[in-house]
């Protein structure tokens, strides 16, 4: 499998993405939304910007599978991290335990 | 008479090291290897970034007020910044895959400024914390963590931290401690990108890369991308938690 070299046009638009996205996510910042809707709202676009960033300034989209597999193993092993952690915080209250 | 034919590379690049097959296979040895190490990085951030997320749920009016203190738009700046030279070091790895290499010098030099410019005005960021006792413990000889507080009906002033209900000067420290980790983090990775990319550019210069090879060139950038990445996360989140909150 040789290189695969990406065109200028898709640096370009996804550059263009990013900023749209940093405007949006300021903008959104600013606004006043029921409930804990503003931090999703902020990390949904912090997602969808990463996202770009690694598929195609980092090149994963155009990378060998075994990039892929990596790749996959850290978003694995982050959300190994926040899940057993927040199953111990989350639940200490459950059954009237001191916490 | 067998091992010495296959000892032979067919036409071999002179930056091909003798334990690959081809170029091919050492450009992808070389990005997966740095993408092992990002995954270790990812991993350390991610351990702040599971503070940052306890301490707020913990503490959720103490870091909005905390946050509301930062300054948005030298926060935002940064971003453009930061993104931008995610532009210009994608470019850089463009050039050099077309064999420009006045381009890719170009670019290089251009990430590098704006590399700096963003730790620039980072360092403008601290030192207004520091003007305003807001570097957490005793981190400053002389200059404890001691904000004023604005006082309710009083003029506003931005030098005093103005606390949302239920807030508390001692809570608000957890979040500089937290800003301050995780930034400064940050910054010591953007110090090391830019480290990196001044020897990349040596390289550059001295015509060491082009179409053929350009691993190292290629395996900088993903490391720079992936420190723009945190800033991705990290600015929402420190800058914009508690904006909505303002007013109230």
């Amino acid at each position: 499998m040789s290189e695969h070299i990406v065109s200028l046009r898709v640096y370009l638009t996804i550059f263009l993405a990013l900023m749209a996205g940093t405007a949006l996510t300021v903008f959104a910042g600013l606004q006043d939304f029921p409930g804990q809707l503003n931090v999703i709202i902020a990390l949904t676009i912090a997602v969808v910007k990463a996202t770009l960033v690694v598929l195609y300034f980092m090149h994963v989209r155009y990378s060998s599978r075994l990039i892929w597999v990596i790749v996959t193993s850290a978003l694995f092993w982050l959300v190994i991290l926040f899940a057993l952690t927040f199953s111990d915080y989350w639940t200490r209250c459950w059954f009237g335990t001191p916490c | 008479m067998a091992d010495a034919v296959s000892i032979e590379h067919e036409a071999s690049h002179p930056a091909l090291q003798h334990h690959f097959e081809n170029m091919e296979q050492q450009r992808e040895a070389g990005a997966l290897g740095m993408w092992v190490f990002l995954v270790t990085e990812l991993m350390f951030f991610g351990g702040m970034f599971l503070a940052y997320t306890l301490y707020r749920t913990k503490f959720p009016a103490d870091f909005a007020s905390a946050s509301n203190h930062l300054d948005l738009t030298l926060g935002a700046v940064n971003t453009v910044v930061l993104i931008l030279s995610s532009l210009t070091m994608a470019l850089a790895v463009y050039s050099v895959q077309v064999g420009k290499r006045r381009n890719q010098i170009l670019c290089l030099v251009i990430t590098i400024v704006l590399g700096l410019t963003f730790l620039g005005i980072k360092a403008v960021e601290y030192r207004d914390k520091y003007e305003d006792s807001l570097i957490p413990g005793q981190l400053i000889p002389g200059r404890p963590y001691n904000p004023a507080v604005q006082e309710h009906g009083t003029p506003f002033d931005k030098h005093k931290l103005h606390l949302l209900p239920g807030a508390t000067v001692k809570h608000v420290e957890m979040f500089y401690w937290i800003y301050f980790a995780m930034t400064g983090m940050h910054a010591l990775h953007m110090i090391i990108g830019v480290g990196l990319l001044s020897v990349i550019l040596f390289f550059s210069w001295r015509g060491r890369y082009g179409p053929e090879y350009h691993n190292p060139v290629e395996i900088s950038g993903l490391y720079w991308h992936f420190v723009d990445i945190v800033w991705i996360f990290l600015f929402p989140l420190l800058y914009l938690l508690g904006r909505h909150l303002e007013h109230m």
